[in-house]
């Protein structure tokens, strides 16, 4: 018997090691943007601020631009989201739920067309669209294309998700007199929500972070998200001005973060899923 | 059991009129578009702007010429470090590293757990204009900290965007992305019911008996579905681009970079939308190998 | 300009309100330009310039036109792909910075149209033309008409770092090479001096684009009496002059490493040769003027201390004297760029008023009050700055200029990559010409290209 214990043990000790190690690993990278934002003279070395400075945010606050890029990554970022999460939950709950035929396949399909949609060769068509309907240089351009190019991905992890869901909720709720809509909206959707919050986090991120889509839809620069707006602190020459850079990273990076705590905290980050035998 | 409806095909297409008007506009009409584009020769600028030629299968004959196939720079070069690119990456790296860090995940203490999942997950939602320079400065040879660690273990320092690019690619994905295969395994672990554990336990098995004999069987829908999106994400992953532009000499253009440069660089949309299309058969062709593998049919019945 | 569909909304808003007088023009100003940050003394210019002082003129006219910069911080490609797709379909800025190498390729696309097509018959009536010479005319024109016009011209020449020959026991006043074998001379002594340095800098690559192209293999390929291209258009894809020039890559980067490989082949390349330089790792680098207008000014990034005693320039010498083209003992290229319109533009006229205004000696002069650079007008002189009043004497008299051709751009990717796989040590100058002959005769087709091997 002690010689398992003994055994449970070192294989504690490994295990947690490893983590350790493997943590470490992971953040090692990002380790430099903790300290370089707040130096004032940063290389691309690691070197702890000394002394310690917020003149680069104090600099980067003044760039307007940059600030008001900020504000425009949320609109569009939002509206995706809101699009994205809403149209995907009514879509996956009718593929799981409905007769409709051939919906399985459909959803993978999708996927397929998706992956050659969000490649740089779709680009034009997607601009000539946006063009055609007038929407150029325009948020809501970007909240549709980027709506549109999620939602098969979204669609395919929530119909993973809702099939997990045992048909009998709803059921239950219909023997009892609700009508499918009710079923959906006080029975489903309650239980469907932390797959919601998975696809809002992930179509947040994506759009958050995302370059091309809206540097090929928008020209004005009071319409530019903050990915673009970043390169306003390349210098001259075209190098990045690697303080401030850092200390714009840091507060681009904030709000996906702070996204992610939130619902971390709020509802757990799970996901459920898995196509089923 | 005859299983009623929870919802009439009516009201099934009214939950789906939202999605199928999105889909519609900016994914199956780009998507036909580049099909069509594919078999003609046309350019954004030049003479084949205005009036492109209809070429048949000219452009995929192009790609596949057997002349050029295998040179750097060309689109065989491309697709054969794309593919390998997926396989070291993708499949080994995060969807096995993944699985790893959920296991690991399940039997370290709480506050352990939690800085592995904050940096593991710090990876994936960070936006990749940031990450990019973070890697940058990772890996500068002069000053970064990488080699700084190496030059404190007394170890030699590696010029490694010029000397190993390929591996510095495939360590970067693997990094950018386990996150999300790690949280997929996270909740499909969570997912089986920890009698089956403790009964494992009773019997005196190892940790990797029970990953292999209990949660890896119970959990192989999640697998599946996790190496489909994860294959097809690592196939349009642009963020490599960030570290080296592909280079140097080509040595990290995988397609993604590849089709950019064909067109958004030559702006030949005929060629780019050839692309554009092989991989997406080359993605069918992964996710019905994942799903034999699975013993599965490859489309779930209902 | 806005899109159709503002300008329907604008115009529905000015029916209703009919009342108005004159109805107001905005045109739209676009460059690669930022405030602070890329090319910042022009942003500054048309900002603080050209616009006031436009409007006002406007005014004086009775017209009522606002004008808006909208400053482009990416990379020229990517300004590049905005233009294109913006011209093809009727949106984007009713004036543009514009390269001149792109001209032929967007008018064949029909995504541009000539100033005269565009704006009419103000634009031969324009003051500015006897003022700028056939030769930088050319530089914004194809087929004979002129598309835009050139805010400026440009030459190439070795920036040389004189405390660096000094410490090998070079003089560097005296000294001018008058052949590649000088210049590798003086290269191997500064080496021998300074092992770890890297004192010749001659672009090669594909991550440094066009600055590899440009300041780098047409700067050696002049040298042997060839161009990239005959007198009759045809390109050269084998021939004794490509091959030298292949062969001097060689010998800079792998053989006897005279210059910093990894600059050549990593994507921050440029850069780095330029912090070789102001570090004093680099003797000799060839670049255009903008080198040192703008890259080693006092208080840029790369700022060379004490630059005035510090360093020089000298001429590009042939790879042996009387071997340039034309004969010629000492070689340069020069491009340029400048602003083009709109094909589509709203306001035609204003548009042109705006250019041709940007363009007056008056405005002109107040650029180079912000950054003095070679100006295309013969009466706007350069202030204070012998540099280049010097370069543009001496240099512009030898000068070349890039082929007018479509393919132009996708031919020079491929010079980009042949000096890449020598310089990588990976291919051989014969095999690295013979990957380039097969991948020019795929784009161009043979009966376009010519060998003299």
């Amino acid at each position: 018997m002690r010689k398992r214990t003994q055994n449970i043990f070192v294989r504690r000790t490994i295990f947690a090691a490893a983590a350790t190690f493997l943590g470490t690993i992971f953040a090692l990278p990002l380790v430099w943007f903790i300290f370089a934002p707040f130096n004032a003279r940063a290389e691309l070395g690691l070197a702890i601020p000394s002394p310690f400075t917020l003149s680069n945010f104090a600099t980067v606050f003044q760039n307007t631009f940059a600030m008001q890029a900020l504000l425009n990554s949320l609109i569009q970022a939002a509206g995706g989201v809101v699009l994205v999460g809403g149209a995907a939950t009514l879509a996956a709950y009718a593929l799981s739920r409905s007769p409709i035929p051939g919906k399985g396949a459909v959803t993978y399909i999708l996927l397929l067309f998706s992956s050659v949609v969000s490649g740089s060769a779709a680009m034009v068509p997607i601009f000539l669209i946006i063009s055609a309907a007038g929407l150029i240089d325009t948020h809501l351009a970007v909240i549709l294309v980027f709506a549109g190019g999620l939602l098969p991905t979204a669609m395919f992890i929530l119909r993973d998700f809702i099939d997990a869901i045992p048909r009998s909720y709803e059921e239950s709720a219909m023997v009892a007199g609700a009508s499918p809509l009710q079923a959906f909206f006080d029975v489903a959707l309650p239980v469907i929500r932390p797959g919601i919050v998975v696809v809002v986090v992930w179509a947040f991120v994506n759009i958050w972070g995302s370059f091309l889509i809206p540097f090929i839809l928008l020209r004005s620069d009071k319409l530019m998200p903050a990915s673009v707006a970043i390169y306003s602190f390349y210098s001259e020459a075209g190098t990045p001005i690697v303080t401030l850079l850092a200390a714009y990273s840091l507060i681009y990076s904030l709000p996906v973060i702070a996204l992610y705590l939130f619902v971390n905290w709020k509802f757990g980050f799970r996901f459920f899923g898995g196509i089923k035998s | 059991m005859k299983k009623f409806s929870l919802l009439s095909t009516r009201a099934g297409a009214l939950f789906l009129a939202p999605a199928s008007a999105l889909v519609g506009v900016f994914v199956i009409i780009p998507f036909f578009w580049v099909i069509f584009v594919s078999f003609t020769n046309r350019t954004l600028l030049g003479r084949t702007a205005v009036d492109p030629d209809f070429v048949g299968l000219q452009n995929y004959f192009a790609l596949f010429n057997p002349a050029t196939f295998f040179t750097r720079g060309q689109f065989g070069f491309s697709l054969i470090l794309t593919i390998q690119f997926v396989l070291l990456s993708a499949l080994i790296g995060q969807a096995l590293l993944g699985l790893l860090l959920a296991w690991l995940s399940q039997t370290v203490t709480p506050t352990l757990k939690s800085f592995l999942q904050t940096a593991v997950i710090a990876a994936w939602i960070l936006p990749e204009v940031v990450i990019g320079f973070a890697w940058f400065a990772f890996l500068d040879y002069d000053n970064g900290t990488l080699n700084m660690i190496l030059r404190g273990l007394g170890l030699p320092p590696g010029d490694w965007l010029l000397q190993q690019p390929f591996w510095v690619i495939v360590f970067f994905n693997t990094w950018r992305g386990a996150a999300f295969s790690m949280m997929l395994f996270n909740s499909a672990f969570q997912s089986i019911p920890p009698s089956y554990f403790q009964a494992a336990d009773v019997a005196g098995a190892t940790s990797w008996q029970k990953l292999r004999d209990i949660a890896l069987p119970l959990i192989r829908g999640h697998v599946v579905t996790d190496l489909i999106l994860i294959t097809m994400w690592t196939f349009n992953v642009f963020t490599p681009f960030l570290l080296t532009h592909g280079g140097p000499s080509y040595r990290t253009e995988i397609l993604s970079i590849y089709t950019y440069r064909i067109a958004f660089k030559d702006f030949e949309f005929g060629k780019g939308a050839a692309v554009g299309v092989v991989i997406m058969l080359m993605n069918l062709a992964f996710a019905l190998v994942y799903l034999r593998l699975a013993h599965k049919k490859p489309v779930e019945a209902e | 300009m806005r899109t159709r569909f503002h300008s329907l909304l604008l115009s529905a808003a000015a029916a209703i309100a009919f009342a108005a007088p004159v109805s107001a023009t905005e045109l739209n100003i676009t460059c690669r330009c930022v405030i602070g940050g890329v090319n910042s003394g022009m942003a500054e210019w048309i900002e603080k310039k050209v616009i006031p002082a436009f409007t006002e003129k406007m005014k004086a006219e009775g017209k009522d036109v606002t004008v808006k910069l909208t400053q482009f911080g990416g990379e020229d490609e990517q300004l590049t792909q905005q233009l294109a797709l913006d011209f093809s379909t009727g949106a984007g800025p009713d004036v543009s910075g514009f390269d001149g190498f792109l001209i032929p390729s967007f008018v064949q696309g029909n995504l541009l149209k000539s100033l005269e097509e565009v704006a009419g018959p103000d634009v031969p009536k324009w003051e500015g033309w006897q003022h700028i010479s056939d030769g930088t005319k050319a530089l914004m024109s194809y087929q004979g008409k002129p598309y835009g016009i050139a805010l400026g011209t440009d030459a190439r020449m070795i920036f040389v770092r004189k405390d660096l020959f000094k410490s090998a026991g070079l003089d560097a006043d005296s000294w001018q090479p008058k052949s590649w074998d000088e210049l590798l001379d003086a290269a191997r002594k500064i080496k021998a001096a300074a092992p770890e340095s890297f004192p010749l800098q001659l672009n090669a690559g594909v991550s440094m684009g066009e600055a590899t192209t440009m300041q780098g293999y047409w700067m050696a390929l002049l040298g042997t009496g060839e161009q990239v291209t005959d007198d009759s258009g045809k390109y050269i894809v084998s021939s004794q002059g490509i091959l030298d020039t292949l062969k001097l890559y060689k010998t800079i980067y792998v053989d006897d490493k005279l210059g910093d490989q990894r600059a050549q082949l990593l994507a921050d390349g440029r850069n780095r040769t330029f912090a070789n330089f102001r570090d004093g790792k680099t003797a000799m680098l060839v670049e255009g003027d903008w080198f040192y207008r703008s890259v080693t000014a006092p208080g840029a990034e790369f700022a060379v201390a004490d630059r005035d005693n510090t360093m020089t320039w000298k001429k590009m010498p042939a790879a042996a004297p009387g071997k340039g083209l034309r004969g010629q003992d000492f070689v340069t290229m020069s491009g340029g760029t400048g602003f083009v319109i709109n094909p589509h533009t709203d306001a035609p006229a204003e548009s042109w008023a705006l250019l041709s205004f940007m363009n007056s000696k008056e405005q002109l002069d107040a650029f180079q009050q912000i950054q003095p650079a070679i100006r295309i007008r013969d009466d706007v002189a350069i202030p204070n700055s012998p540099f280049l009043t010097e370069t543009a004497t001496t240099l512009l008299p030898i000068t070349t200029a890039r082929p007018n051709d479509a393919n132009y751009n996708k031919v020079s990717t491929e010079i980009q990559r042949m000096t890449e796989s020598v310089v990588s040590g990976e291919l051989s100058p014969e095999d690295a010409m013979a990957q380039y002959k097969a991948a020019v005769i795929a784009i161009v087709g043979e009966e376009n290209t010519v060998s003299t091997l």
